[in-house]
């Protein structure tokens, strides 16, 4: 049998598919519409309903493997290797995507190795090769200074991970057609070895920069720690959360979660508002991605500039609480008209 | 305990050049580092030597060159180190890599534990480490923010159980998850691990003197096809340069009254945004 179709990993928590998964589905549906082939999304968890498995049929999936098991409730990396090998093996998808979140940048490696297939981390960019029918994986390398496109001519299944956040979520259609197929778990591909022996959350609330649509980011232009109540005071009434600069980091104004940049976190955030910033190469390489970028900066040759989709030139001691105060008004006109 | 930790040698792009017309980067001039997480990998890797006693074995894959990154990782306080180097190796990709790696690893023999760095700076990719795992068939641990303690059966005056592990923590999206990995693992290490040590003075003499023979594939046993570009799946067609400017809307807000019209626009420009 020759490989055909493809294949998006969907991640679920507690029984609930995670919005990276549709994610993916964006991404997959096209590639199988180029193609004219089947789209179908793996679960592989504990808990996942059916019901919430056509979720992803909804959002454009023709088919979705489902796997339930207690053994599988958390990602141990060797079980849900040997669950996946096992169905690839089986199926033979020609085109598998995983998200680029921690359990997908641990489980397709582990994966591809066994499959012989090739692997491509973090891509932006999806696209089908015209003439070879190769899939085209685009991904920014060294920093983000450059794109590579990297394709897979001879081996079977091409793999890649998708950064989170570098597309829209697949809305759902009510009503959309297509199969849930729920797949006994064979416990002789229970692997055991290693145990999961505890969870904690991390401390303090909003340190998930990564995942959040809105960063409202500080810098040394702040002056002093607290002075980054005036980026709270701005994320709190966008909805965001607070990220920063190394510097800012460095002086301790606020805790190393929060930095971005190439030694800190990356962000895809839909809005990033960059306050006090430069712009250096490091601080942009965790940004620049960001799908709108707002820009407030005294110097006008501050290279945050060069990335802003707008971008203010001023004494942010002056506009941000002119801009504060307006949100302010924003939220209040929001509560007369609900 | 006998510890390896796989090293790669990469360009220093804290400072990145690029050349304007082909889009690649400018390498003269630019120096070359250890992977600044492989750092983190070493240090953990000598903190539990000392503690335990053992050796630890820097490897790295890469040209003639890159020697000098096992003497550096020798200077830190690593005992022995690998240069795995031949043009059978060019142009691997992290599978090719992972395989190479791998059957280095079997080589060297009966080890504890391998610490790699998540990922190295120049190709950002994070899967060579969870590649040698699956290829040794290792219990594997990527994300590894401590190392909580090291159980060693022959150590222990309690009847525990017989078999030596590791258990770490994991720093994830949601939080810190905690596992026990049986021995001999692999651990891949983000930077809340520990800091990194400096070079020490009897590390440096040492890393000076030592002799660093290369080997390659005659030495050490491997499948030919699976080697450098020939057994690499994927492969690079075309090289960009992303565009640095977005060509955005830069408004003057330097002065009173323009002030309150650019803060507007800016709203304005949220609302059309549907941020607000
Ligand atoms: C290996 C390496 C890794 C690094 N990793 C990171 C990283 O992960 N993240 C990171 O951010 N950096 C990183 N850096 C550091 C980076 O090079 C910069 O030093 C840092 O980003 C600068 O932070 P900043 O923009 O807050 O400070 P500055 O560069 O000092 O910029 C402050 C800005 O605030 C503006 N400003 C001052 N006062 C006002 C005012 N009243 N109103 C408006 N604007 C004002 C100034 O015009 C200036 O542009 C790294 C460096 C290296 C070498
Ligand atoms: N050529 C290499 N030689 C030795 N170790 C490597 C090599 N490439 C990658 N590694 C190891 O694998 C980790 C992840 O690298 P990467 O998958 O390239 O992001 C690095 O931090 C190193 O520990």
């Amino acid at each position: 049998m020759s490989y055909q179709g493809v294949w998006t990993l969907a991640e679920a928590k507690k029984g609930e598919i995670k919005r990276v998964a549709f994610e993916l589905l964006t991404r997959g549906r096209k590639l199988a519409d180029k193609l004219e082939v089947e789209l179908a999304s793996l679960i592989i968890s504990n808990n996942v309903s059916k019901e919430e498995a056509r979720r992803l049929i909804e959002a454009g999936a023709d088919k979705v493997y489902l796997v339930n098991d207690k053994r599988l409730e958390n990602f141990i990396v060797e079980n849900y290797s040997n669950v996946m090998v096992e169905l690839v093996e089986e199926h033979k998808p020609e085109i598998i995507l995983g998200a680029a979140t921690t359990m997908g940048r641990t489980l397709l490696p582990h994966v591809a190795v066994r499959l012989e297939a090739g692997l491509t981390a973090d891509c932006t960019e999806l696209d089908i090769e015209e003439e070879t029918g190769n899939l085209l994986q685009t991904r920014p390398a060294i920093g983000g200074n450059i794109l590579a496109t990297i394709h897979t001519p001879r081996h079977r299944p091409q793999m890649a991970t998708v950064r989170p956040k570098s597309t829209s979520p697949a809305e759902q259609v009510p009503g959309r057609e297509g199969e849930v197929v729920e797949i006994k778990y064979d416990p002789g591909l229970y692997d055991g070895r290693v145990e999961r022996l505890s969870f904690r959350t991390s401390e303090g609330e909003d340190v998930n920069i990564v995942d959040a649509d809105i960063v409202v980011a500080g810098g040394k232009g702040l002056k002093k720690a607290e002075n980054f109540a005036l980026i709270r005071e701005m994320a709190g009434y966008l909805g965001g959360v607070v990220g920063a600069s190394r510097d800012a980091v460095e002086m301790d104004w606020i805790t190393y979660p929060h930095q971005v940049g190439l030694s800190g976190k990356t962000v895809t955030p839909k809005l990033y508002i960059a306050v006090g910033i430069s712009g250096a190469i490091q601080h942009l390489a965790g940004m620049k991605t960001s799908e709108n970028i707002v820009a407030i900066n005294e110097d006008p040759d501050a290279d945050i500039f060069k990335v802003a989709d707008i971008g203010l030139i001023g004494d942010l001691f002056e506009l941000v609480p002119m801009l504060n105060e307006r949100l302010a008004r924003e939220k209040e006109v929001e509560k007369v008209e609900v | 305990m006998k510890i390896i930790t796989p090293i790669k040698q990469v360009p220093e792009t804290s400072n990145v050049k690029m050349d304007e017309e082909t889009g690649t980067m400018v390498r003269d001039g630019v120096e070359s580092i250890i992977n600044p997480l492989d750092l983190y990998a070493i240090e953990a890797a000598i903190r539990l030597k000392e503690e335990h006693g053992g050796e630890v074995i820097a490897i790295t894959m890469g040209p003639p060159s890159a020697e000098k990154a096992i003497r550096e990782a020798i200077a830190m306080g690593c005992d022995d180190g690998i240069l795995l180097s031949g043009r059978e190796f060019a142009g691997s990709d992290t599978w090719a890599t992972s395989y190479a790696l791998s059957r280095c690893i079997e080589d060297i023999g009966d080890y504890d534990l391998i610490f790699c760095g998540l990922q190295a700076t120049d190709g950002d990719t994070a899967q060579v480490g969870p590649g040698i795992a699956s290829f040794l068939d290792l219990p594997l641990a990527t994300y590894v923010s401590t190392v909580e303690k090291v159980y060693i059966a022959e150590e222990s005056s309690y009847t525990e159980p017989d078999e030596n592990s590791i258990t770490v923590e994991r720093l994830l999206e949601e939080g810190y998850e905690k596992l026990r990995l049986p021995l001999p693992a692999l651990l891949t290490v983000v930077k809340e691990i520990n800091y990194p040590r400096l070079p020490t003075l009897s590390g440096k003499r040492k890393a000076r003197d030592v002799e660093i023979e290369p080997k390659n594939s005659e030495q050490i046993e491997m499948n030919k096809d699976n080697l450098g570009l020939q057994g690499s799946p994927t492969r690079v067609v075309n090289i960009d340069r992303p565009k640095v400017t977005r060509g955005g809307r830069i408004i003057d807000a330097s002065e009173e009254g323009k002030q309150e019209t650019a803060v507007e626009e800016l709203v304005e420009y949220l609302k059309s945004k549907e941020m607000l």
